[in-house]
């Protein structure tokens, strides 16, 4: 029997990414939010740097509930399903921002309109077979101001490439153009990002700094980046990673408006069967049951679980699931193809100990529409990155990335003595698109720990996914080759698995104008339920080559400011 | 159990064979040191020892001095004859030589069988399972257990199963086996030392990692900086002193 608690006007599930930036604009507009969040609160006390805890271990002390509902995967509907062991993704207030690499980027304007663009540049027929992309309902310059906002907000450091359509080589060339340069210069370089971009300029390219929710100068009151060498998959000790926890929360919590449930977990989306309008969730927490009724319920909770958690919430008026009356949840799923290391060998020491993947140099002339597709059979590209940062029991098994050298004994020690400090890793992340045969739906045998059914992930990459990666992986192993390396080792993309490694997830309650193809409007509010709102990569319908996490951040306090501005129709 | 080789303990032939062949390196090992550190007496150590390397302040990082401190630990899952044959198995996967010591010395079976008794007590079975498996499959090919074998004969034994030649005895098979206790093996050579394993840093030293540096300077990150050896572990740091979980010894 669930304990009924007192109305609120906005319950957001899950205070992460996405939750931890919707709640501020709608605080600051004097709505009461109540945030629900699975994880804990964590301090800078609890981000030590440990490799074995954080990177090999999952952060055990926080509460897991991404673990214990890792999807099955099948790359097709006849065969058989496998699950992977761990997730990268985390529970706790400020979610998975609290340690994740915070690589901050806005999507190119070609994302926006891969459909229509590749039209009028390529002709019809160049958009991949079986590919279900759509252009997004708005466009690059429709959250631009959001992009600038959120950059402020939670702090991203960075050269801006494109003011007003200025260019300047120092930043990105072909990014979109901002109305102003970021809010801090970009984290510095180290011995190893010039040498490569040297490289990069040498060979033609036009390197830049990649942009990090990181300070690289004091912010906001926080201190800047100290660049020790654990923040891939570490929590920052002093602050100067800027998760949701560090940031747009605390201000939020001072406004008096937000509270938030730490340690609950969400079991479903309540309705009024009689309006289909959505009345709030019901909660777990501590063996109890709670009902938190709103006016408003906007889930945050990380793809998987948003789709999970609306295709749990059956009612008579959606038995399909809330919002799936339509068949769209879960439909249009993807993950980035930014999985395969491209690993080289120098024949020195990279003194790449210490650093950070936020502290990179970045070449972007093969992502996206960058360059002429004109005689070539796919669309789209990918991102080059670069980074210090080698934890020393990564770097211990490098003789596992070149398979040059005995594994063990004495000649494994010479080698390893050698060659721990000479390898790098480059970052490709590139162009993925939905397609038909690809999409989210709940297992029908795996069930969680609270006996609910996880997710399954069907479907793969496709030919335009596979093209456009081994084409962006050999843009890195040329880079790498130029600037000196001995040997580089390309992993190829493999199945579209959710295994521990990939992070982006995209897709699963699309965002479009038409709501036979489409989950959410262009406000991130759903076709079917008027006062229930998706914040996440769930609503993006095209990767680009970028980490999502800024685009999510800057639709989350759109889709919360249109909320607020428009409370009185949303609610009613 | 850790043993130097003038202390006994049950099954201390096993124990003894095969620090007799190691005794030459061993003692090579001795001789280079300018200086020993003290050898405590046998007697029973109930908390273990976080073995200081204490470095003299103006040796480089590279130093191959062994200071080792013999001394009797616990053991939290493994028996005495699983933990004599993971000694031994380290001691040939990442031997002590001229490079310096090796896995033993670094307590890496200490670590794996610490790890056993929590974070990756899944796995406590396996371990048990083919650890023995490896002495049958000593037995069948060279007629005597790991622990009696030479060295030569015990990388052959060691070559196969990361192969996957037997294919009796162990779960799931021989090759997965290895490949997975090789990954625990480099997990108690490069973690940190509060896991047990590391010890005197002799992990972060192989591969010349300077240490947890809580602020690194732009010199630190040039490319022909060598950052001086920090031997700390994260919870040394004053501020991550308030964790959770086991104190080893503090």
């Amino acid at each position: 029997m669930a304990n009924n608690l007192k109305k609120t006007d906005v319950v957001i599930v899950g205070m992460g990414a996405a939750g931890g930036v919707a709640a501020l604009p709608l605080a600051q507009a004097g709505l009461n939010v109540i945030g629900i969040e699975a994880g804990n609160w964590m301090s800078g006390t609890d981000f030590p740097p440990d490799e074995l805890r954080n990177n090999l271990r999952g952060w055990p002390q926080a509460v897991q509930k991404t673990a214990g509902e890792i999807p099955t995967y099948r790359p097709n509907e006849s065969a058989k399903t496998s699950r992977a062991n761990t997730a990268p993704m985390m529970n706790g207030v400020g979610g998975s921002s609290l340690h994740y690499w915070a690589q901050s980027w806005r999507l190119n304007p070609w994302d926006f309109k891969v459909v229509s663009e590749t039209t009028r540049k390529y002709g019809t027929g160049r958009i991949p077979k079986g590919s279900t992309v759509e252009d997004w309902p708005i466009s690059y310059n429709d959250i631009e101001s959001y992009y600038n906002i959120v950059e402020t907000e939670i702090g991203v450091s960075g050269k801006a490439g494109n003011i007003l359509d200025k260019i300047d080589k120092a930043g990105n060339i072909f990014e979109g153009p901002r109305t102003k340069d970021f809010p801090m210069p970009p984290l510095r370089s180290s011995g190893f990002t010039e040498l490569m971009s040297k490289a990069a300029s040498k060979t033609g390219w036009n390197p830049f700094p990649g942009p990090a929710a990181i300070n690289s100068v004091p912010y906001d009151g926080r201190a800047p980046c100290m660049y020790h060498g654990f923040c891939n998959r570490g929590g920052c000790p002093v602050h100067a990673k800027n998760s949701t926890a560090v940031t747009t929360i605390p201000k939020a919590i001072s406004t008096g408006k937000l509270s938030i449930v730490a340690q609950a977990r969400v079991t479903k989306i309540e309705v009024d069967e009689s309006t289909g309008k959505a009345t709030g969730v019901t909660y777990v927490r501590g063996g109890q049951e709670y009902f938190q009724p709103a006016d408003v319920v906007l889930i945050a909770s990380h793809v998987f679980e948003v789709v999970r958690l609306m295709l749990k919430s059956k009612s008579k008026v959606f038995p399909d699931g809330i919002s799936n009356n339509q068949g769209q949840v879960g439909k249009h799923y993807f993950c980035h193809a930014d999985q395969g290391a491209v690993y080289a060998l120098f024949p020195f020491d990279l003194n790449n100990w210490y650093g950070l993947p936020g502290q990179s140099a970045v070449v972007d002339d093969f992502a996206d529409d960058n360059f002429d597709h004109s005689s070539l059979d796919f669309i789209g590209g990918g991102s080059l990155t670069v980074y210090p940062q080698a934890r020393p029991i990564f770097a211990g098994r490098v003789s596992t990335f070149f398979k040059n050298a005995p594994q063990w004994g004495s000649k494994w020690k010479e080698y390893v003595s050698v060659n721990a400090s000479r390898w790098a890793t480059g970052y490709v992340q590139s162009t993925t698109l939905p397609n038909e045969s690809t999409y989210l739906d709940l297992d029908p045998a795996e069930k969680d720990s609270m006996g609910m059914p996880v997710i399954r992930v069907t479907g793969n990459f496709q030919n335009n996914d596979r093209k456009a990666n081994a084409f962006a992986k050999e843009k890195m192993e040329k880079w790498f080759l130029e600037a000196g390396a001995i040997m580089v080792q390309k992993q190829a993309l493999e199945d579209m698995a959710p295994s521990g490694s990939t992070t982006h997830h995209f897709g699963g309650t699309r965002m479009g104008l038409n709501p036979k193809t489409n989950v959410v409007n262009q406000w991130g509010m759903s076709h079917e339920v008027p006062n229930l709102g998706v914040l996440g990569g769930s609503v993006m319908g095209t990767s680009g080559a970028r980490n999502p996490t800024l685009t999510v951040q800057a639709l989350a306090w759109r889709t919360a400011e249109h909320i607020a501005k428009n409370w009185n129709s949303i609610v009613k | 159990m850790y043993k130097d080789k003038n202390l006994s303990i049950a099954n201390s032939d096993d124990i003894k064979t095969t620090a007799e062949n190691s005794q030459v390196s061993r003692r090579d090992l001795f001789k280079q040191a300018a200086t020993v550190v003290g050898i405590a007496t046998a007697t029973a150590i109930t908390t273990p020892l976080r073995v200081e390397a204490a470095p003299p302040k103006n040796k480089s990082a590279q130093s191959k001095k062994v200071q080792t401190i013999p001394q009797y630990e616990a053991r939290e899952t493994l028996t005495a004859q699983e933990m004599a044959t993971l000694e031994a198995v380290c001691d040939r996967l990442v031997p002590a030589d001229k490079l310096g010591p090796g896995a033993r010395e670094a307590r890496v079976p200490r670590y794996i069988d610490r790890s056993l008794a929590g974070p990756l007590k899944e796995l406590k079975d396996k371990y048990s399972i083919c650890l023995a498996a490896i002495d049958e499959y000593s037995k069948t090919k060279k007629n005597k257990i790991f622990t009696k074998l030479p060295p030569v004969d015990q990388d052959e034994i060691l070559t196969d199963i990361e192969k996957g030649v037997p294919t009796a005895g162990f779960v799931p098979k021989s090759n997965i086996f290895f490949n997975m206790m090789l990954a625990h093996v480099h997990q108690g050579m490069f973690s940190d030392p509060f896991y047990g394993g590391n010890a005197n840093f002799i992990g972060w030293d192989l591969i010349r990692y300077p240490g947890l540096r809580m602020h690194v300077s732009a010199e630190d990150q040039k490319l022909n900086a060598k950052p001086k050896p920090l031997r700390e572990s994260a919870y040394d740091i004053s501020m991550f002193q308030n964790h959770e979980g086991r104190n080893h010894g503090k």
